[in-house]
């Protein structure tokens, strides 16, 4: 079988600038993290919060997703439902279309990555920009953001200066960060003035009132939502929540958790195109609400956890694995934990089962995330999924399918063993006696490690000369 | 699970009275790999006056098929394990991963089984071995060894599950003559992870690497920990560089041995 996650990795460790970027960039933001979080009591309760709204939401999101419809319907807001990407892109690109669109320009969006909308839009004729600082970094270098809140910061200052000289005309190599950003934002004035489309994510869907929230701190989002004549915002159905006043708790744990900001710079509410008594503000808005995937999520009793993710990164800036590796070596536009749950589920075990087992489930995430998902024991039951013998009893797509034969019977041998105390006995003598003989190479654990001694006598057999302890 | 601080999670009232008698759980690898630890983690519990019982047909906590996805195969050899510790008295186990596997997991794991109350109530006697010794029998130690730097390096599980980081901590700075080194970003995975260090041979072996180059740093002459798998890691990779540096090489141990030769000279 093959191992793309593995390999990938593989390649991504060898890359010592890269490794030097991740660990510099956890490191900062693990300390941002704990630092706005000092009183943990207060975590604490609001993380219990935080992941009963979201569980509520849950439990009733058909009936919230047609309340949100409604309401925003009502405000003006035209509601669109993609089942699959490609929906979703065609929807975008009819929307454009009517509008004789020629130029968009997006804010931070992982869904619009998920659907792959930036290619399809360009394939149609379509330019499509990023606004986001860091996804417009890893637009301008063909690809694609390794962190769902950082899209480029796999990259180093010099790499950015690099990449700014090649590819903006008259652009000077500088490794100032203002100049560098200045450079940027004088860009994008240029497109956000000529612009008639803008595209955004939505960080929470209020039912309650149908409102969209987004959470920035440059201000391009706000750009994008407010100075084009249309404005299409596009989520997955699991951002909606039940109430404004659940916004509160949630827009902290999400900023706290992501970057360490007890607030940010810019929090958007819109609820409907330009009033006309406005002065800003598109005059018409869409709302595209993606499937893809979560409705099976859904009916997983335990891996529908998995829809109550607010995408604020902390379990990836958290773990061992992504620290090394990277964002990029998952393959996938989700990484780290919760791409290690998601992306299987939304492609397939079969796809992309294999980056489960990049996980040594040491529990940091779970330790972390704001609406205390419990990635570890979802990537074990990803695990369970993949290798289960009946894929028909399960919703979850590719079930069963990294199921082989001598895995298993692997496994089975272990249990007979380890399940009959005699025969216990029996292997356990052997394996102490003749321990020594094995090779001092034992495949790849031996390469950076020696070899583990076993011990001449076991635990059970001093047990059992100590004393005559009864089985 | 706390957090952001190591800080323990309460213990149940009930259990910090001490027992007469305790089941000793001594996992798969102390059994294969590592017995002198689990010896002398029983001699620790029997020098405080209590009768320690090592049921022979006890052999592992399942963990290792759970991990993989094999949740029959866990299942049956749970069940030998209950059923082995079936007396309702304290199973202490000197590792945080395998107490963390029967005490959170065994619940989940029988949680549509028929034996669903038994697992729970067996979940409930399970305690880490060093959080027995510090909490329950609230033990004393007198150091008799010479003075030595060491590091200790506690598992993911015991750490975030069992939450008994301050438990080994607690033990050690009784040793009057060690001196506690804290490496660098302790809270982080030495990429054992069970099968993960087989499948993901590479991932793991760059975790090992910063670990003990983490641990190198502090100056330590000894690194001990309470679970055996994070120990066959690094003492594995700690020897492995020492085979092609001269510079001072770190001796390992289960922090249960560790504590015994301290005291028992
Ligand atoms: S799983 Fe939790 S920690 Fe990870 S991105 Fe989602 S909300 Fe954040």
């Amino acid at each position: 079988m093959s191992a793309p996650f593995r390999d990938q990795a593989i390649h991504a460790l060898q890359d010592e600038q890269l490794r030097e970027n991740f660990r510099g960039a956890m490191d900062f933001l693990q300390g941002k993290r704990k630092a706005v979080f000092s009183d943990t009591i207060e975590l604490e309760n609001l993380r219990q919060q935080g992941h009963q709204i979201k569980a509520e939401a849950l439990a009733n999101l058909p009936e919230l997703l047609e309340q949100l419809d409604s309401q925003c319907s009502k405000n003006g807001i035209q509601v669109h439902w993609a089942e699959t990407p490609e929906q979703a892109c065609e929807i975008i690109h009819g929307i454009i279309e009517q509008n004789n669109g020629k130029l968009a320009v997006k804010g931070k969006s992982m869904v619009s990555e998920e659907i792959g909308l930036n290619h399809y839009l360009e394939a149609r004729g379509i330019e499509c920009l990023e606004s986001d600082m860091g996804e417009y970094i890893v637009q301008l270098a063909q690809e694609t953001p390794s962190h769902i809140i950082m899209p480029a910061i796999h990259k180093s200052k010099s790499q950015i200066a690099t990449l700014f000289n090649a590819t903006i005309p008259d652009t000077p190599y500088t490794e100032n960060v203002d100049e560098l950003i200045g450079t940027g934002r004088r860009i994008l004035r240029e497109k956000f003035q000529k612009a008639d489309i803008g595209i955004s994510g939505v960080n929470f869907a209020v039912a309650e009132t149908g409102t969209l929230c987004l959470v920035e701190n440059e201000g391009n989002g706000r750009m994008c939502t407010t100075v084009p004549p249309v404005h299409i915002a596009i989520t997955g159905i699991e951002k909606v929540i039940p109430r404004l006043s659940d916004l509160p708790p949630l827009l902290s744990l999400l900023t706290r958790s992501a970057t360490g900001q007890l607030i940010t710079t810019y929090f958007n509410l819109i609820s409907s195109p330009r009033k006309p008594d406005e002065k800003d503000g598109p005059e018409a808005v869409h709302l595209v609400l993606l499937d893809n995937g979560r409705s099976r999520m859904y009916q997983h009793p335990e891996l529908r956890e998995t829809l109550r993710c607010i995408r604020c990164g902390a379990c990836m800036n958290h773990c061992p694995v992504y620290t090394r590796i990277g964002g990029h070596a998952y393959g996938t536009v989700y990484p780290g934990p919760i791409g290690q749950v998601v992306m299987p589920q939304i492609n397939g075990l079969d796809q992309q089962g294999e980056m489960t087992e990049g996980c040594s489930l040491n529990g940091a995430c779970g330790e972390v995330c704001p609406v205390e998902i419990p990635l570890p024991d979802l990537i074990r039951k990803l695990r369970e999924e993949r290798v289960q013998p009946q894929p028909a009893e399960s919703p979850v797509n590719g079930a069963g399918s990294h199921r082989t034969r001598v895995e298993a019977t692997a496994w089975r041998f272990w249990r007979w063993v380890y399940q009959h105390p005699e025969l216990y006995r029996i292997v356990t003598w052997w394996a102490t006696r003749l321990g020594s003989m094995l090779p001092n190479r034992l495949g790849p654990w031996t390469r950076t490690r020696v070899k583990p001694v076993i011990a001449r006598q076991s635990l059970h057999e001093i047990m059992r000369e100590r004393s005559n302890q009864p089985d | 699970m706390n957090a952001l601080s190591d800080t323990p999670p309460e213990f149940e009232q009930t259990k910090t009275q001490k027992p007469d008698r305790v089941y000793f759980f001594g996992t798969c690898l102390i059994d294969l790999f590592y017995p002198d630890a689990g010896l002398s983690a029983i001699q620790l519990i029997e020098r405080e006056g209590v009768n320690v019982i090592f049921p022979q047909a006890q052999s592992c906590c399942g963990q290792p098929p759970y991990n993989s996805g094999y949740r029959e195969e866990a299942i049956q050899v749970a069940k030998v394990q209950m059923d082995a510790l079936h007396e309702s008295i304290p199973v202490v186990v000197p590792s945080g991963s395998c107490a963390g596997m029967m005490k959170f997991h065994y619940p989940e794991l029988f949680k549509n089984h028929l034996r669903a109350k038994q697992a729970q109530a067996f979940s409930e006697r399970i305690i880490e071995w060093s959080a027995f010794l510090h909490r329950v029998l609230q033990i004393k130690l007198e150091d008799l060894g010479q003075p030595t730097r060491v590091a200790l390096h506690t598992s993911c599980s015991a750490r975030r599950e069992m939450g008994v980081t301050e438990d080994g901590l607690a033990l050690l700075r009784q040793l009057q003559q060690v001196d506690l080194a804290e490496p660098e970003r302790a809270s982080e995975c030495c990429g054992f992870g069970g099968t993960f260090s087989v499948k993901q041979p590479e991932i793991a072996a760059s975790m090992a690497a910063d670990k003990c180059n983490a641990i190198k740093q502090t100056g330590a002459e000894m690194l001990v920990s309470g679970d055996c798998g994070c120990l066959m890691n690094l003492e594995g990779t700690l020897k492995k560089s020492a085979e092609y540096s001269s510079a001072h090489t770190i001796d390992s141990t289960h922090l249960a041995q560790f504590i015994w030769q301290r005291v028992s000279k």
